[in-house]
């Protein structure tokens, strides 16, 4: 059985601080060359099919700004 | 599978907590206080306590978390949360009460407040962020600084002959018969967030359940005041502060630990 | 409990007075000459009859701070202590005022400054009018001459307090704590229930309900137009104090050509000075302010026009003095006299000073 995640960004409460990025055990979250509307890279999902849905990103991110989804594939 | 195929609250395994407003938090980037909130919001939320819930804030960077967690809350002078927290407890015996500190509030200023709370066993859980520096201020030493450690005010690194010994305030309440839980975390990766998150649970199961002082500390960064980046923080916090400050519980009434 | 006449210290009736009005909490430190206070409440057990909670904090500092976190759930709370004692809280009195919180501050002054003596002095008068901590605030500010008021203006005092959401200090003296009298003591009324508590302060932190918002107790606020909002409407409510919460007593003032202010003991040494005086003819009066703020600066203005000379006497250097100048416009020669370090002055000393001094 296959899992596939995914996440949502709240991308204008991010600060870019990159610490989900280095939490994400699967390489799934990078920070943008844009800017959001507070001068902050924000984090988005550079390798989207790689999300295992873990929610490691989320638990560590300190604004709260991840919210994390996943699905079972038979 | 599209991701907007996966997005549905059926398959939602993580969010921030309702609790937690939406309200930007002032905190720098990467701060361990957003973290800490969120796992205060998402206990009080499971617990059902939001309506019971009385928070004691500090002074210092997280002052203003009466702006980010819905709960009633008391903003206490510098120090003096566990004074405050005491009153409220025994005044409202069915209300969770507890306070939030930061290492400058509750080990200076604060250590006297601090301690007799602890030492009366008052049915209060007490979560301190341990961070090694003040932050609000400008990044001064604080008691908790390590040696050697260099801050606004120890410009060449901690002197202990100058400045003393960092002080473990939470080895010194663990030997206080009023305390019934002491325990020391962390919140830099997801494995321990979940164990942060658990402790938190148990100290304010304990504050309802009347078994005495609960005490989290939990050992942070503070990447504007350590002049760090947060991962590079992180990193300093696991190779410098852990060694002083291990991570683990320290006594648990409940297992004699 | 009913109402009960009882022959008992100040110190003693202000305990027993807070159980009968239902307080809900006391938290003090020990300190001559007012450890009666709390002495009086742990042998009185209240928490087993009416649930008051009564503790001993490690410090003036802790205590007052309980006493901040016990009244911003809507706990009506008290403390007690002495002129050190009450400098320690400063800090605390000056967050809770920030914080529009009631509660009942009492201060058995003793002579200063620093440690000073533990006989009794008038030398806070200052301290507890102009404000005493950080920022502009004010207390109100209750001045008992006698057993009977320490139970009084107790009872007051917890009144006043919730119906301005402003601490009130009782500033009693050494005299005032430690004698002897008579006094009624009221029937005992219930504490509040919890809903009563929500009803009548829907401000405090007693936990967010559905129906709405977060209740936040707090001091702070960085936005300078609305810490200046802030400050305009306490300084609206001391403003309304004044108009509504004068309280004083005068005697033989009738006919008065001299006149002598003064409150709490002095006060009483002073009535005795106005009957001596009278005997040999001069015709003084005495007006004794029970609020010491808001001040009674009407009914002194009026004597002040019929007044040839005032006497304020004052067991300090000349504190009260300042506030009936600014209320007689030094509209009539004003002296002071006092005794300081502890000395209590004699009925004969007052009316000496009263001959030589605006005579």
């Amino acid at each position: 059985m296959k899992i596939k995640g995914t996440l949502v960004v709240d991308k204008d409460r991010c600060k870019g601080c990159g610490l989900c990025e280095v939490a994400c055990p699967s390489d799934v979250i990078g920070l943008s060359k844009e800017v959001n509307k507070k001068g902050y890279r924000f984090a988005y999902m550079v390798n989207e099919d790689n999300c295992i849905g873990c929610a490691s990103c989320g638990l560590v991110c300190p604004d709260g700004c991840i919210t994390v989804y996943k699905v079972k594939l038979s | 599978m599209a991701n907007n195929e996966i997005v549905k609250p059926e398959n939602l395994v993580y969010k921030k907590p309702t609790i937690m407003n939406d309200n930007p938090m002032h905190y720098c980037p990467g701060c361990g206080h957003g973290v800490v909130h969120k796992l205060v919001a998402e206990v009080i939320e499971e617990m059902g306590l939001q309506d019971k819930a009385i928070g004691i804030a500090p002074v210092g960077c997280a002052v203003f978390i009466y702006n980010y967690l819905d709960i009633d809350w008391q903003e206490a002078a510098h120090g003096r949360a566990p004074a405050l927290a005491t009153a409220v407890k025994r005044l409202n015996p069915n209300k969770l009460v507890f306070t939030y500190q930061g290492d400058g509030d509750l080990a200076a200023i604060g250590t006297a407040e601090t301690i007799h709370a602890c030492n009366r066993g008052e049915n209060i859980a007490i979560i301190f962020i341990n961070n090694g520096i003040y932050g609000m201020t400008g990044g001064q030493m604080a008691p908790t600084t390590l040696e050697g450690m260099k801050t606004a005010t120890c410009p060449y690194g901690r002197d202990v002959k100058l400045n003393g010994y960092p002080l473990n305030i939470t080895d010194l309440v663990v030997k206080l018969r009023g305390t019934c839980y002491v325990t020391r975390q962390s919140v830099h990766k997801a494995a321990a967030v979940r164990k942060a998150k658990a402790a938190i649970r148990k100290a304010f199961e304990n504050s309802m359940n009347g078994k005495g002082t609960s005490f989290v500390e939990i050992v942070s960064t503070c990447s504007s005041g350590w002049k760090l980046s947060p991962v590079q923080a992180n990193k300093w916090m696991e190779e410098n502060m852990f060694p002083a400050y291990p991570i683990g519980d320290l006594k648990d009434i409940d297992t004699l630990v | 409990m009913n109402e009960e006449v009882r022959l008992m210290k100040g110190n003693e009736a202000i305990a027993e007075t807070a159980i009968r009005c239902g307080a809900d909490g006391y938290f003090g430190y020990p300190i001559t000459p007012q450890s009666e206070v709390m002495e009086t409440l742990m042998a009185l057990k209240p928490w087993e009859t009416t649930g008051m909670v009564v503790l001993q904090a490690e410090s003036e500092v802790a205590a007052i701070n309980m006493v901040y976190g016990g009244a911003a759930s809507g706990k009506k709370v008290m403390t007690s202590s002495s002129s050190p004692g009450v400098s320690l809280k400063q800090e605390g009195i000056s967050y809770i005022a920030g914080a529009e919180l009631p509660c009942l501050i009492v201060n058995v002054m003793r002579g200063g400054p620093g440690l000073g003596t533990i006989q009794p002095s008038q030398a806070d008068y200052f301290q507890a009018v102009k404000g005493g901590g950080h920022g502009d605030y004010r207390l109100i500010v209750l001045a008992p001459a006698s057993v009977q008021e320490m139970a009084d203006l107790t009872a007051l005092g917890f009144d006043l307090a919730f119906k301005y959401r402003n601490p009130v200090m009782l500033l009693a003296d050494g005299v005032i704590g430690q004698m002897m009298e008579k006094v009624v003591l009221p029937a005992q009324q219930p504490r509040r229930t919890d809903e009563e508590v929500v009803a009548q302060c829907p401000w405090a932190t007693t936990g967010k309900t559905k129906d709405r918002k977060p209740n936040i107790i707090t001091s702070l606020e960085l936005v300078p137009d609305k810490q200046e909002e802030n400050n305009i409407r306490f300084q609206a409510k001391y403003k309304k104090m004044e108009e509504n919460e004068v309280r004083y007593e005068t005697f033989m003032c009738d006919d008065a050509e001299y006149l002598i202010v003064a409150f709490g003991s002095a006060a009483r040494i002073s009535q005795k000075a106005v009957e001596e005086a009278r005997k040999e003819g001069i015709k003084v009066g005495l007006l004794r302010p029970v609020t010491l703020f808001p001040f009674p600066k009407k009914p002194l203005a009026e004597l002040s026009k019929q007044v040839k000379g005032i006497l304020v006497v004052e067991m300090n250097a000349g504190q009260m003095i300042e506030d009936v100048k600014l209320a007689t416009n030094c509209s009539v020669k004003t002296e002071h006299f006092g005794r300081m370090g502890g000395i209590v002055p004699s009925p004969d000393e007052i009316t000496e000073a009263l001959k030589t001094k605006i005579m």
